[in-house]
């Protein structure tokens, strides 16, 4: 079941269009990634969801029912831009948004301690918020958005103005919640954590959908069928013969370790490059070298606009 | 994953759904109302504020009772010689006569002598003015003694060279003092006091007027708080924005009352000792003075029936009434602008954006104030008519003419609902504006965006 359906979603401000008609499905106990330039249209997209915003035009489900102000507290949201009531007690705080979602007062207590003790930051409760700093915010930020336990959660940019330390920890609980069941929303133009825990991705640009599907269905999509193979042997003559049916698209040779680069043109099989090279020397190391998201995502996005260009 | 049958359970849902949305706006009120509440500004005004209001009152009293203390001595060169029974003295001043001297000599030796002004009263013939001199500037109390005293006197005598007695002149003094009766639609009378109306009337209109004011644009300066630190975007998926522009508005509405209470109480807490001690012998005094007046007039009764007379129209006054007028006046004003200075607080990025709206806002809020000083005087004026019907100036200006009984009920419950109206009007058009406003970052608006956001889905 889909947590989250759109079906031709529109929305236009005056003077310019934030989303067209578009149609994403987020699939329930998944991690969705929602991609796309600055401007894109992530953001209406999530306020939209949020019932932030109402779409012109189309329909968006939460679990096969009509998005309606219900849903609201089965949301969790980490907004991109967000802060916290400065003068406020951490503790105070915490509980306070705890209440907005509809916990109760022990409720909210029991559950404020338990993320506090996770995260260790119980030392912080009587602290003011503008005594701690921007990364501590944040924990405090997280804590707030998933403490009412939402079925699904939407994180704008969660990992910025994380140490790499306290990034690692944030992609733990975000696998963890995932494994509890929740479906999650991840909007970021942090590619490597794409790649680390997305199911599913949609890419937008200029308010279209240009790229929708599975993460390893779009990473083998993208594959250039390039291989590295490291090996021992003669370099120069490897290359004049391999360079009759392959594309060496680099290649270095250091202290008798050979590398190379190649790419299989259209009907050779990784085995036929195996095989040709095995008459000269040792193969060390050969592995298909796979598209990185950042590439695709330069790569889809402006293919697109030279498209718009040219139109 | 178990589907409620929305259908069935449409009706009850809805209902809790209003239950739980009027809880998160008392929560919201709640965290507005005890922060603000905590806040060390808010502790310091609710002390401060009582004791200048109470300075208001006790340091004038302080003041006369320091000036009392010293007895002045005057001189005085009577060339006429009839006025030295007359001019007898009281506490504050004494008369001694001293032999007719030339002003010149008396001049050279004055700072050596103990006298603190000189009388020099001439003869009717010489045509001079009578004059008093001093080295420092004689008091206006000092003067007004002396003219008084010597116009009764010359009148006095004026009356006798045309051959009038002096019991007749006796039974011809008249002390006046006009007593007003409102005629009740019930046919009853009552004693009422203009002076009274009209000190009431405008303590309140000020009160009402100072915090709208500064509560009004507390609200619009915590919207824009909350927008330039970017809670908002927080909050606003746990919120709808109308409940937390409601509870923003409510939570400060009662930090305001609770200000307002405490410092009703703290003012009366500090008044009441302090004025005991200044005046328990000044209204000792007071009672002597009059008594001793009203004795040498030999109209023993007149002074006490005076004070009774004017306790009495006092409590004739329609207090509860009036209170009630304060209280809806004062919490229907505030709403009203609250919400128009929410709408501005969400539409700009900083409180110098907000210049420009904040103007026209506040100009029928001070065009009421400065119009209220002369609806006093004429509270049943066309001008005033107008103004306490008009909502943006009826919560200033409607107290006044209640408290100067210068409006029908027909006119009050107009005034009252047209408030009511334009309140339910502004908050709509306000959460308009202020659910855009709030997500807009970036770029100033002009009066034309604003006017399209209230035109947004």
């Amino acid at each position: 079941m889909e947590i989250i359906k759109t079906q031709n979603v529109t929305k236009k401000y005056s003077g310019y269009t934030a989303l067209s008609e578009l149609s994403i499905s987020a699939e329930e106990g998944t991690i969705f990634g929602l991609l796309g330039p600055n401007g894109a249209g992530k953001t209406t997209l999530i306020r939209i969801i949020n019932q932030i915003t109402a779409p012109d035009s189309g329909e968006v489900y939460f679990s096969d029912e009509r998005l309606q102000s219900s849903h609201i507290s089965q949301i969790g949201y980490l907004p991109e831009e967000r802060g916290l009531y400065q003068k406020m007690k951490v503790g105070e705080l915490v509980l306070y948004f705890a209440h907005l979602k509809g916990l109760s007062r022990s409720e909210a207590l029991k559950r404020t301690k338990y993320w506090f003790e996770k995260f260790e930051i119980q030392l912080w409760w009587d602290k003011k918020v503008n005594e701690l700093s921007k990364g501590m915010q944040q924990k405090v930020q997280f804590i707030t958005t998933v403490l009412h336990e939402p079925k699904l959660l939407i994180f704008d940019e969660p990992f910025s103005g994380f140490d790499p330390l306290n990034t690692n920890l944030l992609k733990k609980e975000i696998l963890e919640l995932k494994n509890k069941g929740c479906s999650i929303i991840l909007s970021t133009h942090n590619m490597e954590s794409v790649e680390e825990l997305c199911d599913h991705i949609v890419l937008i640009n200029k308010s279209e959908k240009i790229l929708d599907g599975a993460i390893n269905d779009i990473l083998s999509q993208f594959k250039t069928n390039t291989f590295e193979v490291i090996f021992d042997g003669n370099f120069n003559l490897h290359q004049a013969t391999l360079s009759a049916n392959y594309e060496i698209t680099e290649s270095s040779a250091e202290k008798g370790n050979n590398f190379l680069k190649v790419k299989l043109k259209d009907n050779y099989l990784p085995n036929d490059l195996i095989s040709s090279m095995l008459q000269y020397g040792q193969i060390a190391s050969f592995r298909e070298i796979m598209p990185r998201m950042n590439e695709i995502f330069i790569r889809v996005v402006e293919e697109k606009n030279s498209e718009r260009h040219e139109n | 994953m178990g589907k409620i049958n929305s259908d069935f359970f449409f009706d009850t849902d809805f209902l809790n759904l209003t239950k739980y949305k009027m809880n998160k706006i008392f929560l919201i009120t709640k965290r507005e109302f005890l922060t603000r509440v905590r806040q060390k500004s808010f502790i310091i005004m609710t002390f401060v504020g009582p004791i200048l209001m109470a300075a208001l009152f006790i340091v004038p009293v302080w003041f006369s009772t320091m000036e009392d203390e010293t007895e002045k001595t005057i001189a005085v060169i009577d060339k006429t010689q009839n006025f030295e029974k007359i001019l007898n003295g009281n506490k504050n001043y004494k008369f001694i006569q001293i032999p007719e001297t030339p002003i010149d000599t008396v001049k050279s030796h004055f700072s050596e002598s103990a006298y603190d002004a000189l009388l020099f009263i001439p003869k009717p013939e010489e045509k001079m003015p009578i004059t008093l001199y001093s080295d420092k500037q004689p008091s206006f109390e000092l003067k007004s003694y002396i003219s008084n005293r010597l116009e009764l006197e010359m009148q006095n005598e004026n009356l006798k060279k045309i051959g009038i007695r002096q019991s007749q002149i006796d039974s011809a003094k008249v002390e006046l003092s006009i007593q007003t009766i409102k005629w009740q639609e019930n046919g009853g009378e009552e004693k009422s006091s203009a002076e009274i109306a009209i000190v009431l009337g405008f303590v309140i209109a000020i009160i009402i007027y100072s915090f709208i004011f500064m509560y009004g644009t507390q609200v619009m300066r915590g919207v824009i708080e909350e927008k330039t630190n970017r809670v908002v975007e927080v909050l606003i998926s746990s919120v709808k924005p109308f409940e937390l522009m409601a509870g923003k508005i409510l939570g400060i509405a009662l930090t305001a009352i609770t200000q307002f209470m405490l410092w009703i109480l703290l003012t009366i807490a500090i008044t009441l000792p302090l004025k005991s001690i200044f005046f328990s012998d000044k209204s000792a005094e007071l009672q002597n003075i009059s008594q001793h007046v009203a004795q040498e007039k030999g109209q023993d009764a007149a002074g006490n029936a005076k004070i009774i007379d004017f306790i009495q129209t006092a409590g004739n006054f329609n207090f509860v009434s009036l209170g009630m007028a304060f209280i809806f006046f004062f919490i229907f004003g505030y709403l009203l602008y609250a919400s128009l200075f929410a709408a501005i607080g969400s539409a700009v990025d900083n409180e110098a954006d907000s210049q420009q709206f904040i103007l026209p806002v506040t100009i029928p809020l001070i065009i009421a104030f400065v119009a209220a000083q002369s609806i006093i005087r004429f509270p049943d004026g066309n001008i005033a008519f107008w103004f306490s019907i008009i909502p943006y100036t009826s919560p200033v200006i409607m107290p006044i003419r209640i408290a100067a009984d210068a409006v029908s009920t027909g006119e009050i419950l107009l005034s009252g609902f047209t408030l009511i109206v334009f309140f339910i009007l502004h908050i709509w058009l306000a959460s308009k504006i202020y659910r855009i406003g709030i997500l807009m970052y970036g770029k100033k608006p002009t009066y034309k965006e604003i006017w399209k956001w209230l035109r947004y889905k």
